[in-house]
C-alpha cells in the first residue's frame, strides 16, 4: 500500500487557496495533505467530499477526485460514492453548521449505518462563510451578527451527537497541533467504518482565540488531555496531572504524587461504555482537561460492505438476473398471429 | 351444494347470455375487505381469457380508516373489451359493494340500470349510521332504479364454509371471494385461474386454500341454483396485436424498464429513494433484483436519496431517484446540483393530487411545471412523461438513454393513476433492445472536465479510479473546458446558455410528434402523460360519430419536438385536456402564442372519455 514515491505536493491543485490569512484550515490542509501522502492513498483513488461553508473549499486544494456538493449533505453523496465503488477512499470535509445544523440528520444516520469513510468536521464554533452568526456548537449567550444580544441556543456537543448516533470511531484533534492531527488521521482512515474527527479550528475573523487555551503551546499541555488507549488519563507539562473517579461517573483531576499514584487513574478504554465516553465527551477546561485523541475505536458492520454481500448472497441463490427471465415471467398468455383467445 | 338462505322464488328458465363489446365493473368495501385482491383476481382471469383491459384501483390514504366508515372505502375499477382499451372505464355496469358505505360512496357514479350486488349483511342500522344513512336504501326506493341484488354475503359465506376448522373471523374473511364466484358467474369467466392462485399463494397453509376456494365456488354455485340473474354478459377475447403479454402495474413496468437501461448500458443501477405513497412500489420492485446487481438504497430522506444517487453517478453507476411532488420539492436544490455538475440522473415523480399532502392516493398532472421550472435559477432539465402503465417500460428506457447520452438531468413524470393501474404489456423483444453506448473517459491527455462533445455538448464522464483524470466537480459555476471555478461575468452568461442549449439539443435526439388521423384541419387533441387513453377513446367515439378530429400525444415535455409549433400551427383549434389548472396550455402558449382550448379537471380522478368527448363534439360543431 504505502508509495514511497508521493509527496504532499502531489496532493496540492494548481487553484489558489482562498482562505483568509491565518485561518486554521490552512494548517489542517497541510496536516491532510502530508498524511495523504504518507498513507500513501493513490490520488486517482481518492475521493473528497463537502458541502457549503469555508471547510467545504477543501477539494478544490486537493489533487483527487473532488466533489464539493450543497449545505449539509456531503454526507449523503459521499455514501453514494462509497456504495457505488467501495474500493474508493472517501473523505468527507464539512463545518459544524454543515455538520450539525443544515446537515445533522445525514451526519446521524450515516454514523448509524458506518459506511466505510471519514467525516472530518471543522468546528469553529462560527458561521464564517456568511459572515459571523452563531453555530450549532456556539457557547450560550455568544454575541454575533444574528445574536448582538446573546445566543438563547444550547449548543451541540459534537462528540456526544455522534456517539449516540452509534459512531464506531470518534476522535479529536486541534488544527495547528500537526503531529496530533496526522496521527488522528491516520487512525481514521485505518478504522473500518465511518471514522468521525471533530478537528478545533480557529476562526481568525469571526471567533478568534475561541480554543485559545487548548491551541496556544503554553496553555495547551495544561488544558489537554492526548488520549492513548490502555493508558491512564495523564496530562500537564510534567505529565502530573491525571483522571480518576471520584464516585461512579465522577470524574475528578489529581495531582500525582502528594500520595496519588498512577494505578488509581482512568484507563482510557477505546471500546468503553457509553456512560465512561459520555463522561469524556463532557469534560473541557477549565474544570477539565479537553480529551483529543480517538475516544472511542470498536468493530461493527458496514453498509457498503453489507449491501454488496447481499448482492452476492441473492445472485448465488438464484443465479445471476436474466434480463429475458424476468420480462416474460408472471402470468403470460401469448396471442397468435390470427385472433385473441389463447 | 347449499343454496340456503336465498330470498330468489323465480322459476327455472334457460340461462340467457348476452354478448356485449365491453364492461365495467367495480368491487367496493372497506378497506380491511380485500378489494384489491379481488379485482387482481378479475383481472388476471380476465387477461387469461384474452380480453384487453385496463384497471384502476382507488383506495383511501389511512390503511385502515374506522370500519364501515366512507373514509375506509377501497375501489377496484376494471374495464374489459372484446375490442381495445385504452382507460379503465367512466361509469361501471356493474357495483359489488361490500357495506353500506361502500354503497354510499359508489352509487352516484352508475348509471341508471346498472347492476349493483350488495352484502345485506352489512346494512344493519350500525352500518347505516357509520355510512350516514337515515334510512335504509335497500328499503326506502332509492336504488329503484338500478338493478339490486341482496345477497346475504356474510351468512351464505359461513354456511359454505361451516366445515372448514377455522375461526368465525377467518371465514368472514373469506366473503369477497364469494363476491368474486358472483361475478365470475355474471360475466362467464372460469374460476381456474384464481383457484391456482389460492394453491399457490396459502402454500403452507390447507385451511385457506379450502376456505378461499370453497367461498368462490359458492358463489358460482349459488347463481346457478338460484337463478338470482336472469340472464348473464359474455365478453368475448380481443383481438390483440400477436405477442406475448404479461398483465402489469406501472410501477412493475417502470422498474423493468430501469432494469434494462442497466443490462444494456452495463451500468449499476443505484436507486436512492424514501418511502412516500405512490412512488414507494419502484423501491419495492427494485429491491427484488439484487441478483442484477441492483443497489437500493432507503435513505433518511429525499434529499439524501437524491444526493446517493448523484454520489453513485460521480462513479459510473445509473443513478436514479424517485419520489412524488413532496418529495420533487425537497430534492430541487440536488437536482439543480446536477443540472451543474452535468452528471447523469433520473428523477421519477409518481404525481399525486396537491398541493401539499393534498389526497396521497389520489392521481394528478400538476408537477408539470414543478418538473420544467422547479428549481431555482435557470436550471434546465430533460422532462419526460409516460402516458400508461406498459409504457413505463420504455419510458424509464428512453429516460435513461437521454441522461446517459448528454450528461443532465432527466425528470420523468408518471402518475398514481398509471403506477397502480394495470393493463396487458405485450413483451419487448429484449435481444432487440437497443443498447445504451456509455463511454467513461480514461485518456489523461486529452481530459478536461468540461470540454464538451460538439455534436450534444455533454461533458465527458471521467469515473474516480482513473489514472491521471482527477478532477473537482461542485456547484460553484465552472469555467467552460478547465471546469475551474469562476466568477467570470461572461463565462457565466455563456454556461447559463450552454446547458440551455444541451438540453434544446436534445430534441434532435427523439421522435418528432406523430398525429393520428388528418395532419392539419379544425381540431386536434393534444394530450401528454395519463390522459392518453381517455382522449384516445373520446377521439375514436368521436370519429365513428362522424366528427373530424386529430390527436396527438406528447412524451417529451422539455425540450418539445422539434415539429410541434408546425402541428399546432396547421390545425385552427387545439384542445389540451389535462388532469390540473391548465399547465402544458400555458407553457404551449407561452412558447409557440397559439390559443389553445384547456380542459381541466382537478378531482384526484383521471378524465372519464365522455368528459373529452364532449368537449370535442362542442369545438368539433362551433368552428
Amino acid at each position: 500500500m504505502a508509495q514511497t514515491t508521493l509527496t504532499k505536493k502531489d496532493f496540492q491543485t494548481d487553484q489558489e487557496v482562498r482562505w483568509c490569512p491565518g485561518c486554521g484550515d490552512y494548517a489542517i490542509l497541510a496536516s491532510a495533505q502530508q498524511t495523504f501522502a504518507d498513507l500513501g492513498i493513490e490520488r486517482h483513488n481518492m475521493v473528497i467530499v463537502s458541502g457549503i461553508g469555508c471547510a467545504s473549499r477543501f477539494p478544490y486544494y486537493v489533487d483527487t477526485y473532488g466533489f464539493h456538493t450543497i449545505h449539509g449533505r456531503a454526507p449523503a453523496v459521499a455514501s453514494g460514492i462509497k456504495i457505488a465503488n467501495p474500493e474508493l477512499s472517501v473523505w468527507i470535509v464539512a463545518g459544524d453548521g454543515d455538520a450539525f445544523s443544515i446537515g445533522g440528520n445525514h451526519v446521524i444516520h450515516l454514523l448509524r449505518r458506518n459506511i466505510d469513510l471519514n467525516l472530518l468536521v471543522f468546528d469553529n464554533r462560527i458561521y464564517g462563510l456568511t459572515k459571523g452568526q452563531y453555530s450549532p456548537t456556539s457557547e450560550f449567550g455568544k454575541k454575533t451578527k444574528s445574536t448582538p444580544y446573546g445566543s438563547l441556543d444550547r449548543p451541540f456537543n459534537p462528540v456526544s451527537v455522534v456517539l449516540g448516533a452509534g459512531a464506531t470511531f470518534v476522535a479529536r484533534s486541534i488544527d495547528i497541533h500537526a503531529p496530533h492531527l496526522k496521527r488522528t488521521l491516520k487512525a481514521a482512515d485505518g478504522h473500518r467504518g465511518t471514522s468521525f474527527v471533530q478537528i478545533f479550528q480557529n476562526c481568525n475573523i469571526f471567533n478568534d482565540g475561541a480554543f485559545e487555551e487548548i491551541r496556544e503551546k503554553k496553555l495547551r499541555d495544561n488544558n489537554v488531555l492526548e488520549l492513548e488507549h490502555g493508558e491512564p488519563l495523564i496530562f500537564g507539562k510534567n505529565r502530573d496531572r491525571g483522571i480518576r473517579w471520584a464516585g461512579p461517573g465522577v470524574p475528578e483531576v489529581v495531582e500525582l504524587g502528594k500520595g496519588v499514584s498512577e494505578d488509581s487513574l482512568v484507563i482510557h478504554d477505546e471500546r468503553g461504555s457509553m456512560g465512561y465516553l459520555m463522561t469524556l465527551a463532557g469534560m473541557k477546561p477549565p474544570e477539565f482537561p479537553m480529551p483529543i485523541g480517538v475516544l472511542r475505536r470498536i468493530e461493527a458492520r458496514t453498509l457498503d460492505a453489507g449491501i454488496h454481500q447481499q448482492i452476492e448472497e441473492v445472485s448465488a441463490q438464484k443465479g445471476p438476473g436474466e434480463l429475458e427471465k424476468i420480462i416474460y415471467s408472471g402470468n403470460i398468455w401469448t396471442v397468435g398471429p390470427v385472433v385473441g383467445r389463447r | 351444494m347449499s343454496v340456503e338462505g336465498t330470498t330468489s322464488k323465480t322459476p327455472r328458465r334457460p340461462l340467457k347470455i348476452e354478448r356485449r363489446e365491453r364492461a365495467v365493473i367495480r368491487f367496493a368495501g372497506d378497506s380491511g375487505d380485500g378489494m384489491q385482491l379481488t379485482g387482481g383476481q378479475f383481472t388476471a382471469t380476465t387477461a387469461a381469457v384474452g380480453n384487453d383491459l385496463a384497471t384502476l384501483p382507488d383506495f383511501p390514504a389511512e390503511i385502515r380508516a374506522p370500519a364501515g366508515t366512507l373514509a375506509g372505502v377501497s375501489g377496484f375499477q376494471i374495464q374489459f373489451a372484446s375490442e381495445a382499451v385504452f382507460t379503465p372505464g367512466d361509469a361501471p355496469d356493474a357495483l359489488v359493494a361490500m357495506n353500506a358505505a361502500a354503497l354510499r360512496a359508489n352509487i352516484g357514479d352508475l348509471p341508471a340500470h346498472s347492476i349493483v350486488v350488495v352484502n345485506v349483511d352489512s346494512f344493519k342500522d350500525i352500518d347505516l349510521r357509520k355510512a350516514g344513512y337515515e334510512k335504509n336504501p335497500l328499503e326506502d326506493g332509492s336504488l329503484d332504479s338500478f338493478r339490486v341484488f341482496k345477497v346475504e354475503l356474510t351468512r351464505l359465506t359461513r354456511a359454505a364454509l361451516k366445515e372448514v376448522d377455522l375461526p368465525t373471523q377467518s371465514i368472514d374473511r373469506c366473503k369477497n371471494f364469494f363476491a368474486l364466484g358472483i361475478m365470475y358467474y355474471l360475466y362467464r369467466r372460469p374460476i381456474d385461474v384464481t383457484l391456482n392462485w389460492f394453491a399457490e399463494k396459502f402454500k403452507n397453509k390447507p385451511k385457506l386454500i379450502q376456505a378461499n376456494q370453497l367461498a368462490l365456488r359458492a358463489g358460482v354455485a349459488f347463481c346457478e341454483a338460484t337463478e338470482v340473474f336472469d340472464h348473464v354478459y359474455e365478453v368475448p377475447a380481443a383481438e390483440l396485436e400477436p405477442g406475448t403479454y404479461r398483465n402489469i402495474s406501472g410501477s412493475q413496468a417502470l422498474a423493468l424498464g430501469f432494469l434494462a437501461a442497466s443490462q444494456k448500458s452495463g451500468l449499476r443501477l443505484f436507486q436512492g429513494s424514501y418511502p412516500i405513497t405512490p412512488a414507494s412500489e419502484l423501491l419495492h420492485e427494485l429491491s427484488l433484483y439484487k441478483n442484477f446487481g441492483v443497489v437500493t438504497f432507503q435513505a433518511e430522506d429525499e434529499i439524501a436519496a437524491v444526493g446517493a444517487a448523484i454520489g453513485a453517478s460521480f462513479t459510473g453507476a445509473l443513478g436514479i431517484t424517485s419520489s412524488s411532488g413532496p418529495g420533487i420539492a425537497l430534492k430541487s436544490e440536488f437536482v439543480g446540483l446536477a443540472t451543474m455538475v452535468e452528471l447523469p440522473l433520473v428523477v421519477v415523480d409518481v404525481q399525486r393530487a396537491g398541493p401539499s399532502t393534498g389526497m396521497p392516493t389520489k392521481t394528478e398532472q400538476a408537477d408539470l411545471l414543478q418538473a420544467v421550472y422547479g428549481r431555482f435559477s435557470e436550471s434546465p432539465c430533460i422532462v419526460l412523461a409516460i402516458r400508461s402503465p406498459a409504457d413505463s417500460f420504455e419510458m424509464a428506457y428512453e429516460a435513461c438513454r437521454l441522461s446517459l447520452t448528454h450528461m443532465t438531468p432527466v425528470m420523468l413524470l408518471s402518475d398514481g393513476f398509471i403506477a397502480n393501474g394495470t393493463e396487458p404489456w405485450k413483451l419487448p423483444d429484449v435481444a432487440a433492445l437497443e443498447p445504451i453506448d456509455v463511454k467513461f473517459h480514461t485518456d489523461p491527455e486529452s481530459f478536461e472536465p468540461y470540454r464538451r462533445n460538439l455534436e450534444t455538448l455533454a461533458r465527458p464522464w471521467a469515473l474516480p479510479g482513473t489514472p491521471g483524470c482527477e478532477h473537482r466537480l461542485g456547484g460553484l459555476e465552472k469555467s467552460d473546458g478547465s471546469g475551474n471555478v469562476s466568477y467570470d461575468a461572461e463565462n457565466h452568461e455563456k454556461m447559463v446558455r450552454l446547458r440551455a442549449e444541451k438540453v434544446e439539443r436534445v430534441a434532435d435526439d427523439i421522435p418528432e410528434l406523430d398525429v393520428d388521423g388528418p395532419q392539419k384541419g379544425k381540431l386536434l387533441v393534444l394530450g401528454w402523460g395519463s390522459t392518453s387513453g381517455a382522449i384516445t377513446s373520446a377521439v375514436r367515439r368521436a370519429r365513428s360519430d362522424g366528427h373530424v378530429v386529430s390527436q396527438a400525444h406528447l412524451s417529451y415535455l422539455n425540450p418539445f419536438p422539434k415539429n410541434l409549433g408546425d402541428v399546432l400551427s396547421r390545425f385552427e383549434r387545439v384542445l389540451v385536456p389535462e388532469i390540473n389548472a391548465g399547465q402544458l396550455a400555458l407553457l404551449l402558449q407561452g412558447r409557440f402564442l397559439k390559443k389553445i382550448d384547456s380542459q381541466t379537471k382537478i378531482q384526484g380522478l383521471p378524465f372519464g372519455t365522455n368528459e373529452i368527448l364532449d368537449r370535442i363534439v362542442e369545438l368539433s360543431e362551433a368552428s
